[in-house]
């Protein structure tokens, strides 16, 4: 019942419940709350409880999507927090809502937590409003949208002799075609290397598979400690270690061909302690998976992203935590022992989460 | 940087003091199922509300949960055009893009049926005998006016009945 590696954690605390909803290029009939709704409702109905079973909440969002202030605030009306319960956010993707609820766990000031993000991509112009995430001083006057920065870093990349063109198109090829497997992804499809490199570039030498598709979604995710793990999962999903890690604001000063952060919280996290069968990546940009996979450490024989990744599905503010949830469940499923799962935020991976997971 | 001299004078430029960088983004809108039918209802008059199956609380308008249940509001419930002030301020402050001469009266109203006030214009009565509890009815801009905006509504004016108890309306105050 204990978690087999050393990690991080102190006390036990599992991935008891997973859902996502279906993501699309833009859902223009439902609000943010009624996005999320559904989506609440499966995470709890999966293993039979209901809100009044977590006495913690944590949701990851940001309003700079939606184009309103507090909108993490109206989106608690899709949980209903009567009575009331301790309540947090963080203007992050839910893998960090995640991190701040097990840490509240390892405390012990909570059994179980609900945590949850949402984010609507396609309500305003994600280039202007990425490029608004840089340091307002000196880079986000210059106005360089994500796709460019993204580009600068796939440049690197090459020029360092790490990856090609094709490389791109082949990640992109596997993603889509794993993606099939996965009704809630966005962009499924069984499609060759040498299709793909017929693609116009975005930016050079990005072409348009290389990049995440425009993605409106939401995700949820329950932990538990204690008892409530072991009643609400025949098989619990333990995570063994979690750290997140940032790299300065200043693209400048980056080596942008690797990824120290997501290297140090592995390290962290107790990653090198044994194999993995499975990564989930937040890699929105294809070339970022190779860098990651470095970071990481992860040879070829560990399947990446058997969910399709982010480049079939980007919804933003969740992508990171659906990683964590796809790669649980498959633990759950039997479909594998050890997990790692990582998500991402900023631009060119500038900060970084890894959570180790594995099956009791 | 207004100050100090370009960098294509040749003149040595001073310290940046100040940096101005304009921000601007737009956004589409999406109201949502619920709150879609509530401007419908806008749209044709009417004050449209959702019941919450477990609490029967009416909100007006519905974001399409309860905030307190959290569960789906599905049920239409049309509302009459009047109800209670629950609480109101008198505006006296001036502001850019007002459309409406100061002083007037911004309340909250308790539509009949409804658990949830809004707030909107009180006229029809000088500022100083608007009170809570006053029983007020909508005024609606003409028909062929009418959009899914809460424009379609001009004011709430007092409708002649007795104020209402206090206990009517001190749950939403
Ligand atoms: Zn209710």
């Amino acid at each position: 019942m204990s978690p087999a590696a050393a990690g991080r954690t102190v006390r036990p605390v599992s991935i008891a419940s997973f859902a996502q909803a279906q993501n699309v290029r833009r859902d223009d009939v439902h609000n943010e709350v009624e996005g999320l709704l559904p989506v609440i409702e499966e995470v709890f109905s999966t293993i039979g409880i209901t809100k009044d079973d977590v006495d913690f909440i944590c949701s990851g969002s940001t309003d700079y999507l939606i184009g309103g202030p507090f909108s993490f605030v109206m989106a608690l009306d899709a949980v209903g927090v009567w009575p009331p319960r301790a309540e947090s956010h963080v203007e992050m993707d839910g893998a960090w809502a995640l991190y701040e609820a097990w840490v509240l766990l390892q405390e012990g000031k909570a059994d179980a937590a609900l945590v949850y993000s949402f984010g609507r991509s396609s309500l305003g112009d994600l280039g202007e409003i990425l490029t608004l995430q840089l340091d307002p001083y000196y880079l986000a006057p210059l106005g360089p949208d994500i796709v460019s920065l993204s580009a600068l870093q796939a440049r690197a990349l090459i020029d360092a002799g790490k990856a090609s063109e094709a490389d791109f198109a082949a990640i992109a090829s596997r993603s889509r075609r794993d993606a099939l497997g996965n009704p809630k992804a966005q962009v499924r499809q069984d499609v060759a290397v040498e299709v793909l490199l017929a693609d116009d570039y975005v930016v050079s030498p990005l072409r348009r598979h290389a990049l995440p598709p425009i993605t409106d979604g939401a995700a949820a995710i329950v932990l538990a400690a204690g008892d409530k793990a072991t009643r609400w999962s025949e098989r619990p999903v333990w995570i063994t270690g979690i750290d997140h890690r940032s790299e300065t604001h200043s693209l400048g000063a980056r080596d942008l061909t690797t990824s120290p952060s997501t290297a140090s919280a592995a390290a962290m996290a107790g990653l090198g302690a044994g194999p993995v069968d499975l990564a989930e990546i937040h890699a929105p940009f294809a070339h970022q998976e190779i860098i990651l996979k470095e970071a990481l450490g992860l040879d070829d024989a560990v399947a990446v992203n058997p969910s399709g990744g982010a480049l079939a599905a980007n919804p933003l503010m969740s992508a990171g935590l659906i990683r964590i949830g796809e790669a649980a469940n498959r633990i759950a499923s039997g479909g594998a022992d050890r997990a790692v799962a990582h998500a991402t935020s900023g631009p060119c991976l500038q900060q970084n989460l890894v959570c180790v997971l594995e099956g009791a | 940087m207004t100050d100090q001299p370009s960098a294509g004078s040749g003149e040595p430029i001073g310290p940046v003091t100040m940096l101005a960088t304009p921000i601007r983004l737009d956004f589409d809108f999406t109201p949502g199922v619920a709150q879609s039918r509530f401007l419908r209802g806008l749209e044709r008059g009417t004050f449209l509300g959702q019941r919450c199956p477990t609490c029967h609380k009416v909100y007006v308008p519905s974001r399409g949960t309860c905030p307190t249940d959290g569960v789906a509001t599905t049920e239409d419930v049309e509302l009459a055009g009047t109800g209670t002030v629950t609480t109101y301020c008198v505006v006296n402050v001036p502001f850019a893009g007002q459309s409406i001469e100061i002083p007037y009266i911004a309340a909250q109203v308790l539509l009949d049926g409804a658990n949830l006030s809004f707030m909107g214009l009180i006229q029809e009565i000088p500022a100083d005998e608007v009170r809570m509890g006053m029983r007020v009815e909508a005024v609606w801009v003409a028909p062929d006016e009418l959009t899914p905006s809460l424009a379609s509504v001009r004011y709430f004016r007092p409708n002649g009945e007795p104020d209402a108890d206090y206990d009517t309306y001190k749950e939403y105050l």
